[in-house]
C-alpha cells in the first residue's frame, strides 16, 4: 500500500472547507442526544434542504464551485447541562439548549443573515451578561483544554478533519524519524502520569516493557471506566476516537508491538460503534495495519466490548477477560509489561493517558511539563456532576483547587430549591469507589495525584460528585460500600465477605440498630479489608468509608447516639413534622404522601397525623419551601 | 458426544454455529462469541452453552463460569422493554432512588422479580451509564432519558404500556 500522506488530505480538506459557507456543529455526545440532539439534527437539515440550500454531511461531498453549508456531529462538548448544543462557524456563535422548533430561526438569522440570536445564548447567570460562545462563556474561559480541544469540535467520523488539525503527524514521526528509544525518552522527561487512577509514571511503564526481548507484545487501551460518576474516557472515545489510536501507534513503536487491543465497557454502545470505525478507517489509509506510515512494522487494533463487571478496569483481570476468562485479578508480580496478555509483554494505558501521548510528541517533553505542576504536569479531565449548577465535562492545569472548579468553573453548588450559597457545600466525592469525599476544608487543596495521596484521597479516574447539605454521608458511606460489595469478583475472602460486614454494619447505623460498639468494628473490618485483599479493588474498598468517618464523624454519631439523620434522608430516623411558621398550605406534600398522612386547609399550615407516617420521606422531597423537617 | 449429536444439534443451532464460524472457532473469543449469542436470543439458554462448550471443547464450567461472572449476560430471558435505572454516584446523590421505587410499584414487581409475568418489562439497575452530567438517568433499551424524577419515568413507563396496547387495537 502507497504511504499515506497526510500533508495532501490535510490540504484537500482545508480547500473543501473554505468552499463552504457555514459551518453547524451540534453536540451528539451521549448528554445531548439524551437531550433530544437528534431530533434538531434532523431538522436541521430539513430546514436547509426546504430552503433549496446545499448541505453537506460529509464534507468529501463538498463541490468547488457550490457553496454549500456543512452539518456535521461532534462528541460531547462538555457543557452537556445545556444541551444540546449548536455551534455556527466561522463566527463561533453558540446556542444552549437548542429545541427542534428553534432551527428555522437560527439558519435565518445567524446562517444566512449572521445575526445572533440573542434568546438562545448563554446568559451567565451571575452578571446576566450574554455570552456568545466558548471564548466568554466562564464554565470555558476558566479551563485549559488541551485534551478535550478537539474533543467536541471535530466530526469524529471524520479522519481527514483530525488528521487536517495536525493529527497523526506525532505517530508518523515516531515511526519514521525517531527510534523506539528517543520516543520512550520523551514521554519519560515529559513527567506524563497515567491518568487511569494510580499516576504510574507512564515512560516508565513503557521502559519496562521496551526493556524486554524482541518478540510479542501487546498496547492495551482501558476504556472500562467503570468508576459511577466518570465519564471522559467516553467522551474522548466518542468525541476524538482517533486520538486514543494515535497514542497507542505511538506507544507501540515505543515498546515494539505489533497488535494492541481497545477493550470498552459494555455501557458504552456508542464509543464501541465510534472506535471501531475510527479502527477501520485508519487501517484502510495504511495508518494501521502490516505497515505502518510504510515503516514496514506492522501494528494492528482490535476493539473488545466489556461484558458489564467493574473488576474488569483491573488490569489482570481485564487481560483475563479478553482472553475469554472470568475477569479475576491476578497477583503481581509478573507485571503485564513483562508477563501481559497472552503470556507476552504487554503495557494497559488508560484512555486518556493515551490521547495525551501525541500532545506530548507534538508540543515536547519540556512544553508539556510547562502546565501543571512539578510532580503532575499537563492538564486533567474531570466529570463534573452531582449539585452543581454547571455539570458537565472539564479540563484543568494538575495543581487547580476544587474551589476553583466546583465555584468558578461550576457555578456553585445548587439545591433542591434552586442555586445555593457557599454554606451549601457538604462534600465532594474524587477519585469514585477508591477515592475519598473531601469535606468543605479541603476546597484550596491544589489537586494532583501526591497531595491527594497526602490525605488518604487520590484523583482515581477524575469523576467529581459535588454534595450539597441534603446528602446523607452515611448513606454515600452505604452506597460505596454496595458499589465495591457487589463488584468483589470474590477471590479474597477479605473483600468478598469484609465488604459484606462492612455493609451489614452500615446499614444497622442507617436503620437505627447502630450502638457505641459500630464504628470501632467498622475501623476494624475496614483495616482488615485494606490488608488482606489481593487488587486494588478490595485494597482500596474502605477509603470512601474511611474519608467519611474522618471528615463527618458528628453525622454518624448523630444516627448512633442520637437516632436523628442531619440530612433527613435516613426512612428509619426521620419523624417529618411541619414547621408552621414556613408551610404556606400549597398541598404539593398532601399529594406526594402515600398514607395520607398529611391533612390541612388551603393556604394553612398543614399538619402530620404520625400515626398514619410510614416515614417514607416523600414529603421531604417534594416540599419545596423546605418547611418539612 | 457422538458426532450424530452434535450433527443433529448443530442444525437447531445454525444461528449459533454461524456465529462460532464467524469468531473462528476460537475459545479465546468466548465473550465476544456469548454477545453475538445474546443479541440473537435476547439471553443465553442453557442448551445454547453447553453446546458452545462442546463445539470449542471448552469445559462446560469455563462457559457457564464466564456467562455468570459478566453482569451484562442474562440467563433468564428478559422483558421487551429493559428498563434500567442508574444508581451511580452522581444519580444516587440526585435521588435515583425514589425513581426505583416508583418504577416496582408501577410495573408491579414483588421483591426480587425483575421481569413482569407479561415479559414485556426487565427492571435493572446499573451503575453509571456515561451521562452524569444529566443526573438521573434512566435508559429504556438503547434510548437515554435525561433529568427524571419519579413522575416522568411513570410517564414514561404508562406511555410504552400504551404502545402495547395500541398495536393490539
Ligand atoms: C478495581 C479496579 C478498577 C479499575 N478500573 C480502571 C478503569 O476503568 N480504567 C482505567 O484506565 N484504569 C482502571 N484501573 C487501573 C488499571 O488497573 C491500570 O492501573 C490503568 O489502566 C493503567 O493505566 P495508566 O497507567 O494509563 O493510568 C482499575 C484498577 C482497579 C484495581
Ligand atoms: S480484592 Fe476483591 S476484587 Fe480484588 S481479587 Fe480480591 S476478591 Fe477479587
Ligand atoms: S414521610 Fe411519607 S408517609 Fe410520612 S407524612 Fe411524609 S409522605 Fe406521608
Ligand atoms: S453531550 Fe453535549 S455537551 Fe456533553
Ligand atoms: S451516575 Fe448515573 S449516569 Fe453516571
Amino acid at each position: 500500500m502507497e504511504p499515506v500522506r497526510l500533508e495532501e488530505i490535510a490540504e484537500e480538506y482545508r480547500r473543501r472547507s473554505s468552499a463552504v459557507a457555514a459551518r453547524i456543529v451540534l453536540c451528539a455526545g451521549t448528554g445531548c442526544i439524551a437531550n433530544g440532539a437528534n431530533k434538531v439534527f434532523a431538522m436541521f437539515k430539513t430546514v436547509l434542504e426546504a430552503k433549496g440550500l446545499d448541505v453537506y454531511v460529509d464534507l468529501k461531498m463538498v463541490e468547488e464551485d457550490k457553496a454549500g453549508f456543512h452539518l456535521s456531529e461532534s462528541g460531547c462538548q462538555g457543557f452537556c447541562q445545556m444541551g444540546p448544543l449548536v455551534t455556527v462557524l466561522p463566527d463561533n456563535i453558540m446556542y444552549t439548549r437548542v429545541k427542534a422548533a428553534d432551527v428555522a430561526e437560527i439558519i435565518e438569522e445567524t446562517v444566512i443573515n449572521k445575526r445572533p440570536v440573542t434568546r438562545l445564548l448563554y446568559k451567565d447567570p451571575a452578571t446576566k451578561e450574554v455570552c456568545r460562545g466558548t471564548g466568554d462563556i466562564p464554565f470555558y474561559t476558566q479551563q485549559k483544554r488541551m485534551l478535550l480541544k478537539m474533543c467536541g469540535q471535530i466530526d469524529p467520523g471524520d479522519i481527514n478533519e483530525y488528521i487536517a488539525l495536525g493529527g497523526y503527524a506525532g505517530a508518523r514521526r515516531a515511526h519514521l524519524e525517531l527510534s523506539a528509544d528517543d520516543v520512550t525518552r520523551i514521554v519519560e522527561d515529559s513527567g506524563l502520569r497515567g491518568r487511569g487512577g494510580g499516576g504510574f509514571p507512564t515512560g516508565r511503564k513503557w521502559r519496562a516493557a521496551a526493556a524486554q526481548p524482541p518478540g510479542k507484545k501487546y498496547v492495551i487501551c482501558n476504556g472500562d471506566e467503570g468508576d459511577p460518576g466518570a465519564f471522559m474516557d467516553r467522551s474522548v472515545m466518542e468525541g476524538n476516537p482517533h486520538s486514543v489510536i494515535e497514542g497507542m501507534l505511538i506507544a507501540a513503536r515505543a515498546i515494539g508491538a505489533d497488535e494492541g487491543y481497545v477493550y470498552v465497557r459494555a455501557e458504552y454502545p456508542l464509543a464501541v460503534k465510534r472506535m471501531r470505525a475510527a479502527v477501520e478507517i485508519a487501517g484502510s489509509l495504511g495508518i494501521l495495519g502490516e505497515s505502518v506510515f510504510g515503516s514496514g512494522r506492522p501494528f494492528r487494533i482490535n476493539v473488545m466490548e466489556g461484558a458489564g463487571a467493574f473488576v474488569c478496569g483491573e488490569e489482570t483481570a481485564l487481560m483475563a477477560s479478553i482472553e475469554g476468562r472470568r475477569g479475576m485479578p491476578a497477583p503481581k508480580p509478573p507485571f503485564p509489561a513483562e508477563c501481559g496478555l497472552f503470556g507476552k509483554p504487554t503495557i494497559i494505558n488508560n484512555v486518556e493517558t493515551l490521547a495525551s501521548v501525541p500532545i506530548v510528541i507534538s508540543l515536547g517533553a519540556e512544553q508539556f511539563r510547562a502546565t501543571g505542576t512539578k510532580a503532575s504536569p499537563g492538564t486533567k479531565t474531570f466529570a463534573l456532576t452531582g449539585h452543581v449548577a454547571n455539570t458537565g465535562l472539564i479540563e484543568v492545569p494538575f495543581g487547580t483547587s476544587l474551589r476553583t472548579i466546583i465555584f468558578d468553573i461550576g457555578g456553585g453548588v445548587t439545591t433542591r430549591r434552586g442555586p445555593g450559597k457557599p454554606e451549601d457545600f457538604k462534600a465532594v466525592q474524587i477519585g469514585g469507589p477508591s477515592g475519598a469525599c473531601l469535606s468543605p476544608r479541603y476546597l484550596d487543596l491544589p489537586l494532583e495525584f501526591d497531595s491527594l495521596k497526602a490525605i488518604n484521597a487520590m484523583v482515581g479516574s477524575g469523576g467529581l460528585v459535588v454534595m450539597n447539605q441534603d446528602t446523607c454521608m452515611v448513606q454515600v458511606a452505604r452506597f460505596f460500600m454496595q458499589f465495591t460489595q457487589s463488584e468483589s469478583c470474590g477471590k479474597c475472602v477479605l473483600c468478598r465477605e469484609g465488604t459484606y460486614q462492612m455493609l451489614v454494619l452500615l446499614d444497622d447505623i442507617i436503620e437505627g440498630r447502630a450502638d457505641e460498639r459500630t464504628i470501632g468494628l467498622l475501623e476494624s473490618v475496614a483495616r482488615a479489608v485494606g490488608t488482606g485483599s489481593l487488587c486494588g479493588l478490595g485494597k482500596s474498598a474502605p477509603n470512601p468509608v474511611l474519608s467519611i468517618l474522618r471528615d463527618f464523624r458528628g453525622e454518624f454519631d448523630a444516627h448512633i447516639a442520637h437516632k436523628r439523620c442531619p440530612a433527613n434522608k435516613c426512612t428509619a430516623l426521620i419523624r417529618p413534622s411541619i414547621v408552621a411558621s414556613k408551610c404556606r398550605g400549597c398541598g404539593l406534600c398532601v399529594k406526594s404522601c402515600p398514607t395520607g398522612a398529611i391533612t390541612g386547609e388551603r393556604k394553612q399550615a398543614h399538619i402530620i397525623n404520625e400515626a398514619l407516617c410510614i416515614r417514607c420521606g416523600a414529603c421531604l422531597t417534594t416540599c419545596k419551601l423546605g418547611a418539612i423537617a | 458426544m457422538s458426532p450424530e449429536m452434535l450433527v443433529s444439534r448443530a442444525e437447531k443451532f445454525s444461528k449459533v454455529c454461524g456465529i462460532l464460524e464467524r469468531f473462528g472457532h476460537k475459545p479465546t473469543m468466548l465473550i465476544p462469541i456469548l454477545q453475538a449469542v445474546q443479541e440473537e436470543y435476547r439471553y443465553l439458554p442453557e442448551e445454547v452453552l453447553s453446546f458452545i462448550a462442546a463445539t470449542l471443547d471448552l469445559p462446560p464450567a469455563r462457559v457457564f463460569g464466564a456467562a455468570t461472572f459478566y453482569a451484562h449476560f442474562a440467563l433468564k430471558p428478559k422483558g421487551r422493554y429493559v428498563i434500567r435505572v442508574c444508581d451511580g454516584t452522581a444519580c444516587h446523590v440526585k435521588d435515583s432512588e425514589p425513581i426505583l421505587n416508583k418504577l416496582r410499584t408501577v410495573l408491579g414487581l414483588g421483591k426480587g422479580q425483575q421481569t413482569t409475568e407479561d415479559m414485556e418489562f426487565t427492571l435493572e439497575t446499573v451503575s453509571c451509564l456515561g451521562a452524569c452530567g444529566l443526573a438521573p438517568v434512566v435508559v429504556v433499551n438503547e434510548e437515554v432519558h435525561s433529568l427524571m424524577t419519579p413522575e416522568k419515568t411513570e410517564a414514561l413507563v404508562n406511555g410504552l404500556k400504551g404502545r402495547k396496547e395500541g398495536m393490539a387495537a
